[in-house]
C-alpha cells in the first residue's frame, strides 16, 4: 500500500542508475542504518550484541566476499574459512611487529594478505571449472590449515598454537583485547561492514561487476567483448579473498579475542558457503540474509522454550534444534531454489501491485 | 509499432565506425585457410575476402565449415595453415578478446546471452572494451565511473531506440521470448562499434514477421552506421535479397563465390544443396 513508486519519475540516466531509484527503499535503508548504529548500541544488552549482532556482521562479510567469487563470477569457493585464517594471522603478525599502528588500519590491511594468497589459489579457475574448481580450493583450504599449524612464526611460537589478541587502543578507547566493551567493538565491525558493503555494491554496478557477472553467465561470450577471463577471474579472487581476510581478522580480533586453527577450518568454509546458496547467489542482500538465517536462527530458537516457560533438557533443546534448522533450509530451497533474497524480490514485486495480482 | 526518430537517426548516423579503411577495400582477407580437429578437416584451403561496407553472406549444408570459419575470424579456433589479415594486419595466433579490441564483433548461433543481467546490461556489456575507469574509481562509484557510466548509458540508449527494444530495457534477458533475445544479442554486438560484425544465424528460428525485422535492421546497420557485416544464413530468400557477395562451402571447401546471382546460377552450389546421384 505505501510501496508505490508511481509518481517518481527519472529525468536523466543518472537517477536511473542509482542503487535505490525508489523513495521507499532509501527511507528504509537510512531507518536501518538508524536502529543499526543508535537504537542498537543504546538499548541492546551484551548478549544481544556480542552473541547475536557481531558474528552477525562478520558472518555477513565473509557471506558477501563469496558471494563475489560465486554468485557475481560463477567460481565455487570452499576455500573461505582458510582465507578468513590468512586475514586473522596476518593481522595478528602485524599487530606484534608494528604494535603502534592504529588496529582498524591493520585489520583491513590483513585483507590484502589474503587477497594476495586468494589469487594464487585462483589461478587454476583459468582452466578447470565446477566441481574441479572446488576441489582445487578444498586443497587450498587444507594446505594452509596445515600452514597455521605448522609454522610457529605465524603464531609467534608460543605453546599452545593459538593467536591471543593483544589490547589495541584508538583515540584513547580500548578496541580490542579483553577489556574492550561489547558496544565498542559492534560499532568497529558495524562500520566496517556498512563501508564494505557499499564498496561491493559500487564495484558490482561498475565495469568490473559487469564483467564478472560475464563471466559467470557466458565465458565464451565475454571473451568475445573484450573481457580477459584471467584478468577478470583472478581479481574477483583477490576481492572475494579481501572480505574474507578482513572478516577473519574481525573475527578473532573483535570477536572471539583468540583463535586457532579450528576456527579456519573446511566446516566455516561450509558454513559460509551454505549462507551464500541460502541467502541468494549474486544478491548482497542475500549474504546479509543468509548469514542472518545461519548465526541468529539457532540461538533465537534456543531462546523460545525458555521465554515459552518450558523447561526441555540442553541436549533435547540441541538436537531440535538442528531438526528444525535443517527442515527450515530444505523448505526454503524448495520453495526458492534462488534463495531468500528472490522471495524478498518475488514480496517486495506483489507489494508494488498490491492489490493487484499482477 | 513505432519508428525510429528523424532525430535518432541523424545521432546514429554520426557513428559510423572509422578504422583506416576505405570504403571497398579490403577490410578482412582469409587467405588460404586450412583446420582440422585430429582426422576431420573442418576447413580446407578456404580464400575469401570481405570488402568495406558490405554484406557478405557464408552459405553451405550443414556441417560445411561456416561457423568453424567464424570462429576462426574472431580467434576461438587457431588454424594450422594459412593467414588472416584484418585492417591490414596480418595475424597468426590471437586470443578472442584481442579480436574484440580490433573491431570485430559477432552473435552466435545458439543465443550466448548473459542470462542473469538485464537487457541494458548486457547491452552495456557490450560496451566493456570502450569504458577504462580501473579498479579505484570503481570502487567510489560516484565520480569519474559513474560519469562514465552515465555517458556509456546514453549511446546504449541509441541502440535500444534502433532496435525497438524499449520496453524490455529493464528486463532479465532469460525471460525475453526467443526473437527478442536475437535482437538484444544483436545489440550487444552493435555497443562495441564493430568494423566487422559476424552474424551467425541472426534468423534461425524466427517467424516470418521476426525474419523481416531482422533483415531491416540489418540493412540499417549496414547502411547508417556503415558497418561491415559477414552472415552466416540458410534462408536463401533473405540471403539472396541482402547480401552484396556470397562464398558457399561444403565439407569444408570453397565451392562458390561471388554475386548472389552467380551463386545460385553455379552447377556446384545446385548440386551441393540438391546432391547429385551417384
Amino acid at each position: 500500500m505505501f510501496y508505490r513508486e508511481a509518481g517518481q519519475f527519472k529525468t536523466n540516466y543518472k537517477d536511473d542508475q542509482a542503487v535505490f531509484p525508489i523513495l521507499q527503499d532509501r527511507l528504509a535503508i537510512g531507518l536501518f542504518l538508524i536502529v543499526a548504529f543508535v537504537a542498537i548500541p543504546y538499548f541492546g544488552n551484551d548478549f544481544f550484541i556480542n552473541s547475536m549482532m557481531i558474528p552477525f556482521l562478520i558472518f555477513s562479510l565473509a557471506a558477501i566476499g563469496l558471494n563475489i567469487l560465486t554468485g557475481y563470477t560463477g567460481q565455487i569457493s570452499l576455500g573461505t574459512g582458510a582465507f578468513m585464517g590468512v586475514g586473522a594471522y596476518s593481522c595478528y603478525k602485524m599487530t606484534s611487529i608494528f604494535p603502534d599502528v592504529n588496529i582498524i588500519i591493520l585489520i583491513v590491511g590483513s585483507g590484502c594478505f589474503s587477497a594476495v594468497i586468494g589469487m594464487i589459489f585462483g589461478l587454476p579457475s583459468l582452466r578447470i571449472k565446477g566441481f574441479y574448481l572446488v576441489v582445487t580450493t578444498l586443497a587450498a583450504q587444507f594446505f594452509l590449515e596445515w600452514c597455521f599449524i605448522t609454522i610457529g612464526w605465524l603464531y609467534n611460537y608460543n605453546d599452545s598454537g593459538a593467536i591471543e589478541v593483544p589490547q589495541r587502543e584508538m583515540f584513547g578507547i580500548i578496541v580490542t583485547g579483553a577489556s574492550a566493551t561489547p558496544v565498542t567493538r559492534y560499532l568497529v565491525v558495524l562500520s566496517i561492514v556498512v563501508v564494505m558493503t557499499w564498496v561491493a555494491s559500487n564495484i558490482i554496478r561498475g565495469r568490473i561487476g559487469r564483467a564478472w557477472m560475464m563471466i559467470r553467465d557466458m565465458d565464451i561470450a565475454a571473451e568475445l567483448m573484450g573481457v580477459r577471463p584471467l584478468q577478470a577471474k583472478i581479481s574477483a579472487f583477490a576481492v572475494s579473498s579481501f572480505y574474507a581476510g578482513v572478516a577473519g581478522a574481525m573475527m578473532v580480533f573483535l570477536w572471539l579475542g583468540a583463535a586457532e586453527v579450528e576456527s579456519f577450518d573446511v566446516n566455516h568454509s561450509f558454513l559460509i558457503l551454505f549462507m551464500v546458496v541460502l541467502g541468494g547467489l549474486g544478491s548482497l542482500l542475500g549474504s546479509f540474509m543468509g548469514a542472518a538465517f545461519i548465526t541468529l536462527l539457532p540461538i533465537v530458537l534456543g531462546a523460545i522454550p525458555g521465554i515459552l516457560g518450558l523447561h526441555i533438557n540442553a541436549a533435547a533443546l540441541e538436537h531440535v534444534k538442528f531438526m528444525i534448522i535443517g527442515a527450515l533450509i530444505i523448505f526454503f530451497l524448495i520453495m526458492e531454489p534462488h534463495g531468500l533474497a528472490r522471495l524478498w524480490a518475488i514480496g517486495k514485486q506483489k507489494l508494488r501491485v498490491w492489490p493487484f495480482p499482477y | 509499432m513505432n519508428v525510429v526518430t528523424p532525430q535518432g537517426e541523424a545521432s546514429l548516423g554520426a557513428r559510423i565506425v572509422d578504422d583506416g579503411i576505405e570504403p571497398g577495400a579490403e577490410l578482412l582477407k582469409v587467405e588460404n585457410v586450412s583446420l582440422s580437429f585430429g582426422g576431420v578437416k573442418a576447413i580446407q584451403d578456404i580464400s575469401f575476402d570481405v570488402k568495406k561496407g558490405e554484406i557478405r553472406a557464408i552459405i553451405g549444408p550443414n556441417g560445411a565449415g561456416k561457423t568453424s570459419m567464424l570462429n576462426v575470424i574472431n580467434g576461438f579456433y587457431h588454424p594450422q595453415e594459412g593467414t588472416i589479415t584484418f585492417r591490414g594486419n596480418v595475424r597468426t595466433k590471437m586470443r578472442p578478446y584481442m579480436a574484440a579490441s580490433q573491431g570485430i564483433s559477432r552473435t552466435f548461433q545458439n543465443v550466448a546471452l548473459f542470462t542473469g543481467m538485464s537487457t541494458l546490461d548486457n547491452i552495456m556489456a557490450g560496451r566493456q572494451l570502450k569504458m577504462h575507469k580501473n579498479f579505484f574509481w570503481q570502487m567510489w562509484r560516484y565520480g569519474p565511473a559513474f560519469n562514465e557510466e552515465v555517458e556509456h548509458r546514453l549511446e546504449v540508449e541509441k541502440i535500444i531506440d534502433f532496435l525497438e527494444i524499449q520496453s524490455i530495457r529493464k528486463t532479465p534477458v532469460g525471460q525475453l521470448p526467443y526473437g527478442l533475445q536475437k535482437r538484444v544479442e544483436l545489440g550487444r554486438a552493435l555497443a562495441a562499434e564493430p568494423s566487422l560484425l559476424l552474424l551467425d544465424e541472426p534468423m534461425a528460428g524466427m517467424n516470418l514477421e521476426e525474419k523481416e525485422d531482422m533483415s531491416r535492421f540489418i540493412l540499417d546497420v549496414n547502411q547508417q552506421f556503415g558497418t561491415t557485416i559477414a552472415l552466416i544464413e540458410h534462408d536463401m530468400g533473405v540471403v539472396m535479397d541482402l547480401a552484396d557477395r556470397v562464398v558457399v562451402l561444403d565439407y569444408g571447401k570453397k565451392i562458390a563465390d561471388g554475386f548472389p546471382s552467380e551463386v545460385q546460377a553455379s552447377q556446384e552450389v545446385i548440386d551441393a544443396y540438391l546432391g547429385v546421384p551417384h
